[in-house]
């Protein structure tokens, strides 16, 4: 095979072509400040978004406390309460109505009431030991604070940790393993923002790159060279396979820095499935540039292929979860798959042969995209 | 290598039901420097596309140095410089890049930096050689264009409206070079709507609504032209075009200035006197005097069954 100098230098002639592509493209992203500021702006700006703003486990809400039994129980039970961080007491109040102000008025999002008989409840009654409001209002709000309001209501079946108990026993400690550090949205998040952010920049940059050219009239030039088309995706795409996996350090990076999520199993692992995912992008990518006439066109698309991904992935909802037409849907996207097999390895320390399922559906759309893409992309003009 | 760089039979390009390029015949020599006259959208840089390979025929074939430009389009892509209307070359690369990027993509051998070298100092591009392609002039872009689609020393050279957009200095220097890569033995197809370039070629086809009107040597196209041409002068009255055109073996009436130029039926027996005389009637005293064909006569006596009535 390499023995065949004409093939050999062919190939040569060929990889030429691919580099001479690439480094063009590398320099042209270089001197583009508005694209070479989103290469690195869009992956810090989403994580500090998604992390802080975006914030599904709600933390500190300001909560009034109505103690009405005032003992040095109920004192306990509130600190209790508070060391989860899911509610800050800001008010303390003798009165009903003022509860009912305070939560009116938005001050308080949640109040905590504490009947005078709170002891006894504790020990023997089956009653609730105590009552949590919730401001419905805010949806998002009510969920979250609802598995703190089933604290006390457990002990209606006797399976709380205050049911049963003579005293305040160790178990009050279990609070916190109810709202166990798993469910933490930035750890959910951050990994799921890997494969979010890849998608967005991937599939916009590599059809804005391919669309551009044509937009300016240099793929007319191109197509009159002997530059080969494969040549000309491939060199395209290669800069952008570095861009994405320095995208994926900067979110791991982030994430373990500013939010604690470190990866739990084996970084090379995640990378090359990271490089996986980048290439299956890149190919929808490619896919879009030969449906677009224009730069415009292929953000509009480019945001097509985005919306379902985010929505339907499993990064906001759970895959479980949603109507089955919905679920055939995220099954055609990559992003669904490369969630999985982020989780799996930045969370539960998951090995990539355990995850094979994924990668290979992975694998299967990237070689689909590409076989679409190159055969939609005619050396031609018509 | 035989004469005959490009040989094309019933070259035909439609899009959708509109039909860019109509059944066109054409045999350009080897060696010349041969040009496409014809207006905007009259099909010049369709045919170029499609004999770069860059689009199909729709019917009829072409072969482009021997080759099929539906088969052989990559063989034929190697050896051949494009040259597209607007300026393709990257306008955020410098000069050195983008010729640098061109010798890769031909996979230029030996001493590429010399050959870069001579080919900024062929087209004057030396100053600019890390200038950034998109702060340049029109006409420095267009000496970056040629000099990056020469730079492979190509045995054929299209080059679509290479001058539309750049000043008459440059435009003459553009041709000079033109001259100079023929002498050398390129073949180079050549489109414009500028008389004063077509009169430049060694070879003419003029094409108006995809159909190819006229071809030949412009000496030739001059002297078998089909009509006499007169200059009127001193008839700037609005009304002197009407009336010459009510005339009928007038057929053509144009305003150049002060003077209107006349085109005639061949050999109409006393038409220098009878348009005097209308004139005359109409109280316009003019001076009417019969002279040489332009290419621009040529033009409009080629484009007649095209374009009368509009």
């Amino acid at each position: 095979m390499a023995t065949e100098p004409g093939r050999q230098g062919r190939l040569r002639a060929s990889l030429r072509r691919l580099g001479a592509v690439a480094r063009k493209e590398v320099r042209q992203l270089a001197r583009d400040r508005v694209t070479f500021g989103m290469i690195v702006g869009v992956p810090l700006m989403q994580i500090l978004l998604f992390g802080y703003a975006i914030n599904f486990d709600v933390r500190h809400l300001a909560t009034v406390v109505h103690d009405q039994a005032n003992s040095s129980m109920s004192r306990e039970f509130i600190a209790q309460l508070s060391a989860t961080q899911v509610l800050r007491v800001d008010y303390t109040t003798d009165s009903g109505a003022e509860v009912d102000r305070l939560m009116r008025e938005g001050r308080a999002s949640m109040a905590v009431i504490i009947p005078p008989d709170f002891e006894r409840r504790l020990q023997s009654d089956t009653r609730p030991v105590a009552q949590i409001l919730v401001d419905g209002s805010q949806p998002s709000l009510a969920g979250v604070a609802s598995g703190l309001a089933a604290i006390p209501l457990v002990t209606r079946h006797g399976a709380g940790p205050y049911s049963g108990g003579k005293r305040m026993t160790p178990r009050r400690v279990e609070i916190r393993t109810l709202y166990n550090p798993e469910k933490r949205t930035a750890v959910q998040i951050v990994p799921a923002l890997i494969g979010v952010i890849l998608t967005m920049t991937m599939v916009v940059f590599t059809a804005g790159a391919i669309v551009r050219e044509r937009e300016r009239g240099n793929l007319e030039l191109l197509i009159a060279t002997p530059l080969g088309r494969l040549e000309l995706m491939v060199g395209k795409l290669l800069p952008f396979v570095a861009i994405g996996l320095i995208q994926t350090t900067i979110i791991l990076l982030v994430g373990s820095a500013l939010f604690n999520v470190p990866v739990v199993g084996n970084v090379l692992h995640l990378y090359v499935a990271a490089l996986l995912f980048i290439a299956a992008t890149l190919g929808l990518g490619l896919f879009v540039s030969t449906l677009a006439k224009t730069q415009f066109q292929a953000f509009q698309l480019a945001f097509l292929t985005l919306l379902p991904s985010i929505l339907l992935s499993g990064f906001m909802f759970p895959f479980e979860g949603m109507p089955v037409a919905a679920q055939w849907i995220a099954e055609l996207l990559p992003l669904t798959h490369f969630n999985v097999i982020l989780r799996g390895i930045v969370l539960r320390g998951a090995d990539l042969p355990e995850l094979w399922p994924q990668l290979a559906k992975l694998a299967v759309f990237l070689v689909l995209m590409l076989s679409v893409a190159v055969a939609r992309f005619k050396k031609r003009l018509d | 290598m035989n004469d005959t760089a490009i040989s094309a039979r019933q070259l035909t390009r439609k899009f959708g039901d509109k039909t860019a390029v109509d059944h066109v015949d054409l045999d350009i020599p080897a060696g010349r420097i041969y040009g496409f006259l014809g207006p905007n959208g009259s099909g010049k840089s369709t045919t170029l596309r499609m004999l770069c390979g860059m689009l199909l025929p729709s019917e009829g074939h072409a072969e482009v140095l021997g080759l099929s430009i539906v088969d052989d389009a990559e063989a034929i892509r190697r050896r051949l410089g494009y040259m597209p209307q607007r300026f393709s070359l990257w306008e955020d690369l410098t000069t050195d890049e983008n010729l640098r990027f061109i010798a890769d993509l031909y996979g230029l051998e030996g001493d590429v930096a010399a050959r870069i070298a001579a080919a900024r100092a062929t087209y004057n591009l030396d100053a600019l050689r890390n200038q950034r392609a998109g702060t340049m002039s029109g006409g420095q872009k267009q000496r970056l264009a040629l000099a990056a689609a020469t730079l492979h020393e190509p045995e054929l050279l299209l080059l679509d409206e290479p001058t539309s957009a750049v000043d008459p200095q440059s435009r003459r220097d553009f041709w000079e070079r033109l001259f100079m890569l023929a002498e050398d033995g390129a073949t180079i197809l050549v489109s414009t709507h500028y008389m004063e370039e077509a009169e430049r070629c060694h070879g003419l086809a003029i094409l108006a609504e995809g159909r190819l009107v006229a071809e030949g040597s412009p000496r030739d196209l001059l002297n078998a032209v089909d009509a006499d041409v007169y200059e009127i002068e001193g008839a700037d009255d609005s009304a002197a075009p009407k009336l010459l055109r009510v005339l009928p073996w007038v057929h053509g009436v144009t305003q150049l200035g002060v003077r209107l130029r006349v085109l005639v039926d061949r050999g109409a027996p006393d038409a220098e006197s009878l348009m005097r005389a209308e004139l005359a009637n109409h109280g316009i005293q003019a001076q009417v005097a019969r002279t040489h064909a332009s290419l621009e006569d040529v033009f409009v006596v080629a484009t007649r069954g095209e374009t009368r009535g509009d």
